[in-house]
């Protein structure tokens, strides 16, 4: 007996090896590059013009054609940087398959070069790179660049010393890394003052996705998509009530889709100073007559059936391509991974607005990441040329377009935005422009630049807390609203203190 | 029975508990002092601006209404856990413990969930009781109960402690029959031809004598409940809806790598750590007395 037991005691530590071994699982990829012809049949008419861009885009270099390889997905050992060149680190926090793309970007940039080399290594999500980063630095060790996402903004900026402003880059390298030639809603997010702070790369915008096939079933017009939240509310009963789909409404990252962006498009501020990006010292607003009002509609909407919620971040992005949910609130980045799971046509609008709130709808806010310059001891004013001119590289037109292109995330520069139109892109997929246009309809005012809040990630997750709280029943939505704006407040003056 | 080793050799002994040592102190005691020496201090995520604070993060966590929250939720679910996981792996072990046919597989394959990562575990429950693609959630929802823990606390709290004792029944089951099959043959005969039945069999002779497993897994449940189910917690609630199934360790994760709160965080692992200390040491001291040994 008693070798029986070691027998499967050996047969237990071998299993916990092999399991150990196994692949951490990774959250579902919410884009691949666009390939297939396009699904939606009927591109909803844009509601509002282009903003034509200001100014053209200054590439720093003569455009080289890029001899672009498709981002081919295999698990190839990283290449060893070739020697006698100026190596710098990226760390990135993009999974696959757009962390592919990433690494395909930067493999053409190493190819384009004699002088410098970025050596691109994944270090798990958002989070985890930042939590690297940081380890790092503490240790010395800093990468040379790292990718952190947009709710990271307010520390990053915070931690003087520990980085270098890409303009002081742009100063110090004499590298022309000119501001204009940015689309305004993603460049204000990562400013101070005129400046800009941190390099973006990939920016998302949320959108309304509806399935066309549920629309026509509800008889409803899939040609004349719901543009204001009555309309809304509306169709998404509809829906259920006709029993095309088991539920109308529901939305992704429910704090950036219904909350920050909520507050951006209907022009109302989400906290003081320019919702933090003016100071440290901005106190949170959302607990407003018109934020109550929209929380107290999803209650309703949840009450009679028409909305469900769909759990945090990303959680309820697979109720809409599984046909569960008739409309979704999603990233625009999201629009591949719809496109290759839906089994039914679709379309893509603008998100809704209250249309008795005067002005509304504005530009709305973008989500993602943007690129930092760390600093650390013992680097050399070559490394920091490298990086630039990594920046200046992604910031090109043609490398940007092609960005956009196969990842779905937004241009990040006016000539990608003009360059996708004049490969066709836009004809060959039907409201792939639409998320540039709802970002850059209106001139972005204080409440639609962006956000720089203290432990925005915290702040998100009391929001979370509290919402969920109200659609249980457990208490109201001004309760909800009134208790998030004192905890976040909380945890704003906690992390204003911390530097003081 | 009391076997012991005589060595001649003075260094020999300390030789060989070198390599425990060395793990203990580079993996226990070095990052506990360094959370004892974090948790009195305000710093930055960077490490750039550290200011000296005595206690005050221990007096900002033991006044939050939220972590006195998490610490009720965390005594309901290591209740919870502890007794369903130690329940039923009893049950399995005396069943198995049966000369049967098949036994063998029966225990083969219940000690597989062990191997399983936590995060796998959850991902697979998710996957089963997931209310709109768990195939599970998808049929209790059909019957018409309202099956949603992305929103209902109960219901959430229910899953993770259910997902938290699977994983971990393997692991008793293991105790339970090692300790099943060291009872002697003699007793077990013996009470036999007194007549017990199988049920007093088990009352007044093989539990008794399973007294120094149950009171080990005990300790070790209660452990792992309070240290070890952050990756279920993580991967199938992340610790709401609300504040439902945000546990004491839970908290520590959130602070800490979440919210950069290094300080505050610290001071929680301090307090988890002499949590568990007297839960510990309470036992050693006042449990074990009443614990038959054979």
């Amino acid at each position: 007996m008693k070798r029986t037991l070691l027998v499967l005691l050996t047969l237990v530590a071998f299993l916990l090896v092999l399991s150990a071994c196994a692949p951490a699982p990774t959250p579902a990829p919410t884009a691949a590059p666009p390939t297939a012809a396009p699904k939606a049949t009927e591109p909803p008419k844009p509601t509002a013009v282009p903003v034509q861009p200001t100014a053209t885009p200054k590439p720093t270099e003569a455009p080289k054609p890029t001899t672009a390889p498709a981002p081919t997905a295999t698990a190839a050992p990283r290449p060893t940087p070739p020697p006698g060149r100026v190596t710098v680190e990226f760390w990135f926090g993009l999974g696959k398959p757009l962390g592919d793309v990433l690494e395909a970007v930067v493999m053409d940039f190493n190819k384009s070069q004699t002088k410098y080399y970025v050596d691109a290594i994944y270090k798990g999500a958002y989070p985890d790179t930042m939590n690297a980063a940081i380890a790092a630095y503490r240790a010395g060790k800093a990468p040379n660049i790292v990718q952190m996402f947009e709710v990271g903004t307010a520390t990053m900026m915070a931690a003087k010393g520990a980085i270098k402003p890409v303009y002081e880059l742009a100063k110090e390298t004499g590298i022309t890394l000119d501001p204009k030639i940015y689309i305004p809603a993603v460049r204000g997010y990562y400013r101070e003052g005129e400046n800009m702070i941190s390099m973006p790369l990939n920016s998302s915008t949320p959108m309304m996705y509806y399935n066309i096939d549920a629309f026509k079933k509800a008889g409803l017009d899939p040609t004349k998509p719901p543009k204001t939240w009555t309309e809304v509310r509306a169709a998404a009963k509809k829906l259920v009530d006709t029993k095309a789909t088991t539920c109308g409404l529901t939305f992704e990252w429910p704090t950036w889709t219904q909350l920050e962006n909520f507050s951006a498009l209907h022009n109302v501020p989400l906290a003081t100073k320019a919702n933090g990006i003016m100071g440290m010292d901005a106190e949170l607003k959302f607990n407003s007559d018109l934020h109550i009002r929209h929380l107290q509609t999803l209650m309703d909407m949840g009450k009679e059936g028409s909305f469900k919620y769909g759990g945090r971040d990303g959680a309820a992005t697979v109720l809409f391509p599984s046909g569960e949910c008739g409309i979704i609130h999603a990233s625009s980045a999201a629009r591949a991974r719809i496109k290759n799971e839906s089994k039914f046509e679709w379309g893509v609008t603008f998100l809704p607005y209250y249309d008795d709130v005067k002005g509304a709808p504005i530009n709305s806010i973008i989500g993602g990441a943007s690129l930092w310059v760390m600093n650390s001891p013992g680097r050399t004013a070559d490394e920091y040329k490298a990086v630039a001119e990594f920046f200046a590289y992604i910031s090109k037109p043609e490398v940007d377009a092609r960005w956009h292109q196969e990842t779905g995330y937004l241009p990040i520069t006016h000539g990608g935005f003009e360059k996708t139109k004049a490969d066709g892109f836009y004809q060959k997929n039907p409201g792939a422009d639409l998320p540039y246009q709802q970002l850059t309809r209106t001139q972005p005012t204080e409440n639609s630049l962006g956000l720089r809040l203290g432990n925005m990630p915290e702040i998100r997750n009391i929001v979370y807390e509290e919402w969920e709280k109200a659609f249980q029943g457990q208490q109201t939505a001004k309760q909800a609203m009134d208790n998030a704006v004192r905890r976040g407040n909380e945890v704003l003056r906690a992390f204003e203190k911390l530097y003081k | 029975m009391q076997r012991r080793a005589v060595f001649n050799n003075r260094i020999l002994p300390y030789f060989l508990l070198l390599p425990q040592l060395v793990i203990t102190i580079v993996f226990f005691f070095w990052p506990a002092s360094q959370a004892i020496y974090q948790s009195v201090l305000k710093q930055d995520p960077f490490g750039l601006r550290t200011t000296f604070v005595y206690l005050d993060n221990f007096q900002t966590v033991l006044s939050d209404p939220l972590y006195i929250e998490s610490f009720q939720v965390t005594i309901v679910f290591s209740v919870l856990v502890t007794l369903f996981v130690m329940s039923l792996a009893l049950l399995f072990a005396v069943m198995a413990d049966r000369q049967i046919r098949g036994a063998q597989t029966y225990k083969t394959l219940l000690l597989w969930p062990y191997a399983l990562a936590p995060a796998v575990a959850a991902v697979l429950w998710m996957f089963i009781f997931h209310p709109s693609i768990g195939v599970f959630g998808k049929a209790i929802n059909s019957t018409g109960i309202k099956w949603d823990y992305q929103l209902n606390g109960a219901q959430a709290l229910l899953l993770v402690v259910v997902a938290s004792s699977w994983k971990q029944i393997a692991h008793n089951f293991l105790f339970f029959l090692a300790g099943l099959q060291s009872v002697p043959p003699a007793v077990i005969e013996a009470a036999m031809i007194d007549g017990a039945s199988a049920w007093k069999l088990f009352r007044s002779v093989l539990f008794p004598l399973l007294s120094p497993t149950t009171f080990y897994l005990i300790t070790i449940n209660l452990v792992f409940s309070f240290f070890d189910t952050f990756g279920v917690i993580h991967a199938l609630t992340h610790g709401g809806p609300g504040r439902s199934t945000t546990t004491l360790m839970y908290k520590v994760y959130m602070d800490g790598y979440v919210n950069l709160n290094l300080g505050l965080s610290a001071a929680q692992s301090v307090i988890l750590m002499i949590i568990v200390s007297v839960l510990v040491w309470f036992q050693f001291r006042f449990v074990e007395g009443k614990v038959h040994y054979t």
